[in-house]
């Protein structure tokens, strides 16, 4: 394992002491570490929360501000976060208007979040992304994963939230959203958790992992490495498959790992957009980062939303935040 | 360890050794069909158990079981923080103070049912069912002499976890591919059933 690490122990400490750093500005880091809220809450507004293991960064942390969440939680290291931490994080931003947590669809996630909205006294509601078109397994699991498409939905609700939508029309609009959005995953690497200090799956020089999740967890199927335009090809096909028809119009996510230079990544965009072109769904709106990461995995994923008029108004929304900023 | 140590605090206190001196098996155990932070995340938090063990360990029975739940749920996150938390919880919520075999036995009974409530999962999925249920059968069904049964049952159950399919946890992603590796939960139980057993 070569990281820049003083000891695993601290490396989410020392991490997020240095993000708050950074974004003074933009975030304050609640007691204990516990959470990071929106510098200077929002009366009357709707609070959004997060959160979710940490080592996906800049999610979510790195989307608290305006237009966007006012809390995240941080887990350790692809370990959910506890009850304990949204319940206070929870408090902290709600400002009477009542929270909804947004919460990707891993049995972890789901589970502390449960218990934290079981303490809360204040009303809540919670939106469940499962983006994730690799995981065929949902009738009899517990279910599609929440990916790189939830930065999708936090991105739209916060801007409706900003604009004082309530809990309610929040609620339905982040279903709404997460309903509209595919996403596929493939993996050039493994990832090593520092704490474990070895890679999480071993992969050969001529091998990838399909259908990989954002943990390192393995995905769909082994293949043999092959051309990007092919790659690109396979997983614009089977987001295409799970929707009811083609979308006319789209946003286009292409999500780094971690390890993956943006060289690649828009080579990927590329080829993902003539992909799409083929089958008659032009990209209205685009993204091409490290947004939703796995540690030091090489790979990528690729996120459509079927989008209208009104989601694009909301994507264009002003947002700034420590990891996206446009029209603020 | 001093003599005269509360049966509570040495019970709890060798579940929670245990895990620690099994954390890198594992850890190992997850990396094959997780994302490999099973025993960093239980060593966490039993190592906040510890911690907090005078305190816990002076408590009566039921709530020093629902002290130790409420660290791990607060400590260990993820899956297990919240699984681990409900069972050691409910177990001290319906155990009454100088617990006979049967009253174990319903304790376990309302434990096992409550965690297959807070995962929306039930036995048959390759998960830490898959070796409460028969522990709590044999607990329940058998004599008196349950510290001598016990372990053997909890580590057969274990280890016939191997080639079940996961249909629950991150494992359940795998598919077929799930097949042939023990879960790490399941060992989890198996290792502090065993410490119970021995302690």
């Amino acid at each position: 394992m070569k990281k820049f690490l003083n000891s695993p122990d601290t490396i989410l400490a020392e991490s997020l002491d240095g993000f708050a750093a950074a974004h003074a500005d933009l975030v304050v880091l609640g007691p204990g570490r516990q959470f990071v809220r929106r510098a200077g809450p929002v009366p009357g507004k709707v609070g959004l929360l997060s959160g979710g293991g940490s080592g996906h960064e800049p999610l979510h942390a790195g989307f608290v501000g305006r237009g966007m969440l006012d809390a995240a939680c941080p887990g350790q290291v692809f370990t959910a976060p506890t009850p304990d931490q949204i319940l206070a994080a929870a408090a902290a931003i709600d400002t009477g208007a009542g929270v909804l947590f947004i919460v990707k669809n891993y049995e972890g996630d789901v589970m502390n979040f449960d218990m934290a909205r079981e303490m809360h006294a204040g009303r809540s509601e919670t939106v469940l992304t499962d983006d994730d078109v690799a995981v065929e397994t949902s009738t009899w699991s517990a279910g599609r994963r929440g990916v790189a498409g939830t930065l999708i939905v936090e991105k739209i609700v916060g801007a409706a939230a900003e604009r004082g939508d309530d809990l309610a029309a929040l609620t339905t609009l982040g279903r709404r959203v997460n309903a509209a959005t595919r996403s596929m995953g493939v993996a050039l690497t493994s990832c090593t958790v520092p704490a474990a200090g070895t890679p999480t799956f071993t992969l050969g020089d001529d091998e990838i992992e399909i259908g990989v999740g954002i943990h390192g967890e393995p995905g769909r199927r082994r293949e043999r490495l092959r051309g990007a335009d092919d790659l690109a090809a396979g997983m614009i096909g089977a987001i295409l498959a799970d929707l009811p028809a083609p979308p006319p119009e789209v946003l286009l996510l292409v999500n780094g790992f971690g390890a993956t230079p943006l060289m690649e990544l828009y080579l990927m965009f590329h080829a993902a957009r003539r992909e799409l072109a083929g089958a008659g769904v032009r990209v209205v709106r685009s993204l091409v980062g490290n947004y939703v990461t796995s540690l030091d995995m090489a790979g990528c994923s690729l996120t459509v939303t079927a989008m209208d008029e009104g989601l694009a108004a909301l994507w264009d929304a002003p947002v700034h935040t420590p990891a996206l900023r446009w029209g603020a | 360890m001093p003599t005269g140590e509360a049966p509570q605090r040495r019970l709890i206190r060798a579940v929670a050794e245990t895990i620690i001196a099994h954390a890198e098996e594992l850890t190992r155990l997850d990396q094959a069909i997780g994302d490999g932070d099973h025993g960093v995340n239980m060593q966490r938090g039993c190592a906040a158990v510890l911690a907090d063990l005078d305190r816990i360990g002076a408590l009566p029975w039921p709530q020093a079981l629902h002290a130790a739940g409420t660290v791990l749920v607060m400590t260990v996150g993820g899956a297990s923080g919240p699984l681990f938390g409900t069972l050691f919880m409910q177990l001290g919520k319906s155990l009454p103070p100088a617990p006979t075999r049967a009253d174990m036995a319903g304790a376990l009974a309302g434990a096992v049912a409550a965690v297959k409530a807070r995962g929306k999962s039930d036995v048959g999925a390759k998960t830490m069912l898959d070796v409460l249920d028969p522990v709590l059968a044999a607990l329940r069904d058998g004599d008196d002499d349950w510290r001598t049964r016990l372990p053997a049952v909890a580590g057969a159950a274990a280890a016939a976890t191997a080639p079940m399919q996961a249909r629950r946890g991150r494992a359940a992603f795998l598919g077929a591919r799930s097949i042939g590796h023990v879960d790490p939960g399941a060992r989890s139980v198996a290792l502090m059933v065993e410490a119970v057993c021995t302690a």
